[in-house]
């Protein structure tokens, strides 16, 4: 970790404030100059500011929502209508925010293969990298009860079907899913506790986006050769290389997000949320979002059940299985810096590996399109390929390439690889 | 820049197999794939036909009203279509809705007023079932957003009535229309030629007619449209050059650490 330099302002008022309460020095040690940061950090490392700025816009546009939005089933839809219609600039607010949460796991995922691909995960960024898993598990919760909340069709139904899964869980289950509900149903109750918590856990997000910031001031950012920092020739200051880089990231992002909102601000929701939720008449298919639709391809992969073949008994159903798989899939990814036994860091200097990562890459949108269809026809066997690849990836081919590959030789400083590629 | 291109090239893949994907296998849907028509709210420089929407109110009001309603359209509305404030206050008088209860607590009615729901054509959806053959009219506010490429598959829809192939059996109460999923509807064919006599003189032809009622249709379930269409091309402009600024700042900012120069003093 780089040393804390202490800001000395030239005005009084303000050294006098400085000296109370170091804000300054913290922007000054965080992003700011006195920052030191690799050198060679590439655009993919953009992704994370992305993300942040992504949070920002959706707890700001999600505040000014929630003012004019009304939780209770009966009224709901309604609400958010009269937002589209009749709030001034409601309907930019509203696409704003279901876009954006589109454009923040957009940013996120960008941002965890990124991980993937450099091994931001090794030591000794085990905990960030850990951080950055419990955001993404919070945002899934997030995200999934924000849509409950217009009370569409999918709303609904989504809710049923995701809240269902918990009766999976032996004894306890129907109990949790009962408090879940506050009820024997999603009802009124339910839309409730949802908005509650929708509103909440953004902010429990942001907390963590703290702890997450202050971990990687702690192990300092990786980089793309995956090499430590070995001299000041290595690094520069945040601010301003960073920061510019940083907000050129963020006019391109913000482009394309602009294009998605005014101009297809409904391609990436699904029709049947503008009917208004009707619990007797199920939708033909229900899918979630689509930043779910590989984890939920998971979830249905499996439809056998465990138990001693060609008897009667079932030590694990498949329900319970399939939603084993899903929260492994995901709870997996905290080993992953012991699943892999890889010295070198970096997919660069990993030429097998790099192939991998763009198998699973791969396979994520096979499971995402997967996620998507009716399990019919080929899918369900797809999708149980599929499954098995995503953990044959992490538990097999992870702990064995590790032992076996032959790395690239790695450069001898990050100083002298960036002078290598100037000359060239 | 060659981690730029790698970004680029990357997501438009991703991208082009997943949409390639999808839509070869839902072109072997069972339904016929809606008609593709050309719309002037379509693109981002789209606006609604104003004469053709005004059209459409009219059809949606001479034939669609006797079944559906749509709850979310208020008569003050029609000023977006480019109606004046007097006909629109014409139109509402029209339709009566009901009013406050008078001194004794009887129940009133009284003339719609601008601020008014267009008045449904059924009290409640049992009314609305029991007139329709056990099929419920569905709200038609936001009927275009609330189907996969709404206006081509509504404009398909109407206008797709057909004779059913001879192997084909249809239900008592129910026409065959391949555009609807089962290709069994119980709505029947409600637009034929003349139906509705254009008050700009345009010829009243089915298609002209379904047309017409989906562009003002689209209105309803979209009104900010063209305020959308336009801001879009402000905000995409402004952060056009805002991004070119930053570009060129990087440049300049980034040029010495490029050629190799350190910032940092070595130890």
């Amino acid at each position: 970790m780089a040393e804390w330099e202490a800001i000395k302002p030239k005005n009084k008022a303000l050294g006098w404030f400085e000296e109370r309460l170091p804000v300054l020095a913290l922007v000054h040690n965080v992003v700011g100059p006195g920052t030191p940061t690799p050198r060679n950090l590439n655009y993919w490392w953009n992704f994370g500011s992305l993300a942040g700025l992504m949070l920002v816009v959706q707890i700001i546009s999600g505040i000014v929502l929630a003012m004019h939005y009304t939780p209770d089933t009966a009224l709901a839809f309604d609400s958010v209508e009269r937002i589209m219609r009749d709030v001034n600039y409601g309907w930019l607010i509203r696409y704003m925010h279901a876009n954006g949460a589109s454009f923040f796991f957009i940013a996120v995922y960008i941002h965890i293969l990124r991980g993937l691909y450099y091994g931001s995960y090794k030591a000794p960024r085990e905990v960030l990298w850990m951080l950055g898993l419990v955001i993404f598990l919070l945002m899934m919760a997030t995200a999934f009860m924000g849509y409950v909340l217009p009370w569409g069709q999918m709303s609904f139904w989504g809710a049923t079907v995701i809240t269902n899964l918990f009766s999976a869980i032996p004894v306890v289950g129907d109990s949790i899913v009962t408090l879940l509900w506050g009820g024997f149903s999603v009802d009124n109750p339910t839309l409730k506790r949802f908005f509650s918590l929708h509103f909440l856990l953004p902010f429990v997000i942001f907390g963590v986006v703290i702890l997450h910031i202050w971990a990687k001031k702690v192990s300092d950012s990786g980089n793309p050769l995956g090499i430590d920092v070995k001299s000041n020739a290595d690094q520069i200051p945040f601010h301003p290389y960073y920061t510019i880089k940083d907000a050129f990231g963020a006019g391109v992002f913000f482009l394309i997000f602009a294009y998605f909102l005014f101009y297809m601000p409904n391609a990436m929701g699904h029709p049947d949320n503008y009917i208004p939720a009707e619990p007797l008449v199920t939708p033909d298919s229900i899918v979630p979002e689509w930043y779910f639709l590989p984890f939920y391809a998971i979830l249905r992969s499996i439809t056998f059940d465990i138990g001693i073949p060609f008897t009667d008994v079932i030590f694990v159903p498949a329900k319970l299985l399939g939603v084993i798989a899903m929260f492994a899939s995901i709870l997996l990814l905290f080993f992953l810096p012991w699943l892999d036994t890889s010295k070198v860091r970096s997919a660069q200097f990993r030429p097998t590996y790099r192939y991998f990562f763009w198998f699973l890459v791969i396979d994520m949108v096979v499971l995402t399109i997967v996620g998507g269809k009716k399990p019919e026809g080929i899918w369900p066997i797809l999708g149980l390929v599929g499954t098995a690849y995503y953990f044959a990836h992490f538990l097999i081919i992870m702990p064995l390439l590790g032992k076996i590959e032959k790395t690239l030789p790695l450069p001898e400083s990050i100083a002298q690889a960036v002078t290598a590629k100037a000359a060239k | 820049m060659k981690s730029v291109k790698n970004i680029a090239i990357a997501l438009a893949s991703i991208v082009g197999i997943a949409f390639g994907f999808t839509s070869a296998v839902s072109a072997a849907g069972a339904d016929k794939h809606p008609m593709k028509m050309e719309w002037s709210f379509e693109g981002p420089f789209g606006t609604f036909d104003q004469a053709a929407a005004q059209r459409g109110w009219q059809v949606y009001k001479q034939v669609c009203a006797s079944c559906h309603s749509l709850k979310y359209f208020h008569f003050r509305n029609l000023k977006d279509l480019g109606y004046s404030e007097d006909m629109i206050k014409a139109f509402a008088a029209e339709y009566e809705v009901a009013g406050e209860p008078d001194d004794v607590g009887d129940e009133t009615v009284r003339a719609a007023l601008p601020q008014d729901v267009f008045p449904a054509p059924f009290a409640n959806d049992n009314a609305a079932r029991a007139s329709n053959g056990g099929a419920l009219p569905p709200d038609l506010s936001l009927i275009v957003k609330a189907r996969h490429d709404g206006p081509n598959y509504l404009y398909s829809l109407i206008t797709g009535y057909e004779d059913a192939p001879a192997d084909r059996e249809i239900s008592a109460g129910k026409q065959y229309n391949p555009y609807f999923k089962g290709g069994q509807i119980s709505m029947a064919q409600p637009l034929f030629e003349g139906v509705v006599d254009y008050e700009d003189g345009t010829a009243a032809t089915s298609e002209q007619m379904a047309k017409d009622v989906v562009t003002f249709l689209t209105y309803v379930a979209e009104p900010k449209l063209v305020d959308r269409h336009h801001m879009g091309l402000s905000v995409i402009l402004f952060l056009l050059v805002l991004t070119i600024i930053f570009y060129l700042s990087m440049k300049k900012i980034w040029k010495d650490v490029k050629s190799g120069r350190n910032v940092y003093k070595d130890k």
